[in-house]
């Protein structure tokens, strides 16, 4: 049928993981609400199968042979690949959805070349969302990954053509499809430094993704990028990539800076469909 | 060359279990495949993470080791404040530390 839904949301393993270190409880849960809403309104689009645009992290892509972009093609995945005790998340099997994400890959490669895997394990870059999104795993996924952490990285502006693509593979396939951008904005994770937020950049890039800004979105230099948002800025891919498969105007449905044990300005937002 | 072995020995450790169960027992024979130095092989088989943190290891990849080894969070980020104390700033890579070695968060400084 189409692109029937897409959105942002933050993927840091704190999230489940460091749940019960948390001083700020009530901002925690308001989160978690968040979230738990961002699920309530995929539910409700009927969607088919949840395309999941992650920030991979060694995983299953190393520097021998990295992709700028992959999409997952098999009939399941398992994860996480972290200790389930550390990421607060018990491995599982996930559905996959290969039919469609071979159709899916098939028309985005008319305009990007993008890699395919029928092998996938899951790290906290996918398990996280779907903890929150899919509880029950019984919606079928068609992992995406954008190289966000092995330089040299895509260029901002073909993250935004990757977008355009699966929009259009979306709107040519006969399933109701939703689609997540997972990432962070500022962050400096797995560092010291974990912790460490550039709020007022979190915000003024938030802005232009809500107003999905093409011009101001594209605009950022990896090194300024590294500079002001940290290497976990790099992932701001993912974001850019839903925004550019949406189209329309953005709700920030949440955003807060006040937890930072989670390593990450936590994030939620949709977009409207256009 | 060197670090991007190290990197990559922690890349298959943590996403094979089958490496991970014998990894304690058998290390000499799990890296003697890759091409790594003395302080290399010496930080893997103490677990040195501070100095492993300091070579340039990813800190994804890391952060995945670390938690296989069953290491708290806020010790894990210590021992790489540690290690920069110990060793120096980050020699390799995009994961170095920006500042002081301060905590950012409240939970780490309460403890």
């Amino acid at each position: 049928m189409s692109l029937v839904y897409s959105g942002v949301l933050s993927h840091a393993p704190g999230i489940t993981g460091r749940a019960h270190l948390v001083d700020n409880i009530e901002k925690r849960d308001e989160f978690y609400a968040a979230l738990d809403n961002q699920k309530t309104e995929i539910l409700a689009t009927g969607a088919e199968a949840i395309v999941v645009i992650a920030a991979e992290h060694f995983a299953n892509f190393f520097m021998n042979n990295m992709p700028a972009y992959c999409i997952g093609i098999s009939e399941n995945y398992e994860g996480p690949i972290e200790d389930p005790e550390w990421l607060g998340i018990q491995k599982t099997k996930i559905p996959g959805a290969p039919n469609l994400g071979k159709r899916l890959t098939k028309n985005i490669m008319q305009t990007v070349d993008v890699a395919y895997s029928e092998e996938w394990k899951f790290d906290h870059g996918i398990m996280v969302p779907l903890n929150f999104l899919t509880p029950k795993y019984d919606l079928p996924v068609i992992p995406v990954n954008i190289n966000c952490q092995g330089p040299p990285l895509t260029p901002l502006h073909r993250a935004w053509a990757f977008g355009e693509a699966l929009r259009r593979a979306c709107d040519e396939a006969p399933e109701k499809i939703a689609l997540v951008g997972t990432g962070g904005i500022s962050h400096w994770p797995a560092t010291p430094d974990s912790g460490k937020i550039n709020e007022a950049w979190d915000r003024e890039f938030l802005g232009h993704l809500m107003r999905n800004d093409k011009d101001a979105l594209l605009n950022y230099s990896d090194e300024e990028t590294y500079n002001d948002a940290g290497q976990g800025g790099f992932e701001i891919r993912t974001f850019i990539t839903a925004a550019a498969a949406a189209q329309g105007n953005g709700e920030l449905q949440f955003y807060t800076a006040e937890l930072p044990i989670f390593a990450v300005g936590c994030t939620v937002a949709r977009f409207e469909i256009k | 060359m060197s670090l991007y072995n190290l990197q990559k020995f922690l890349y298959e450790l943590n996403r094979d279990e089958s490496i991970q169960a014998n990894y304690s027992e058998n290390i000499d024979t799990l890296i003697a495949g890759y091409s790594l130095t003395d302080e290399e092989i010496n930080a893997l088989k103490e677990g040195d993470i501070g100095l492993l943190y300091v070579l340039g290891v990813n800190g994804q990849i890391l952060m995945h080791y670390a938690a296989l080894l069953g290491i708290e969070w806020f010790d894990y980020l210590e021992m790489m404040r540690e290690g920069v104390r110990i060793h120096g700033p980050v020699r390799d890579g995009v994961y170095a530390m920006t500042g002081g070695g301060e905590s950012f968060t409240n939970e780490e400084k309460e403890r």
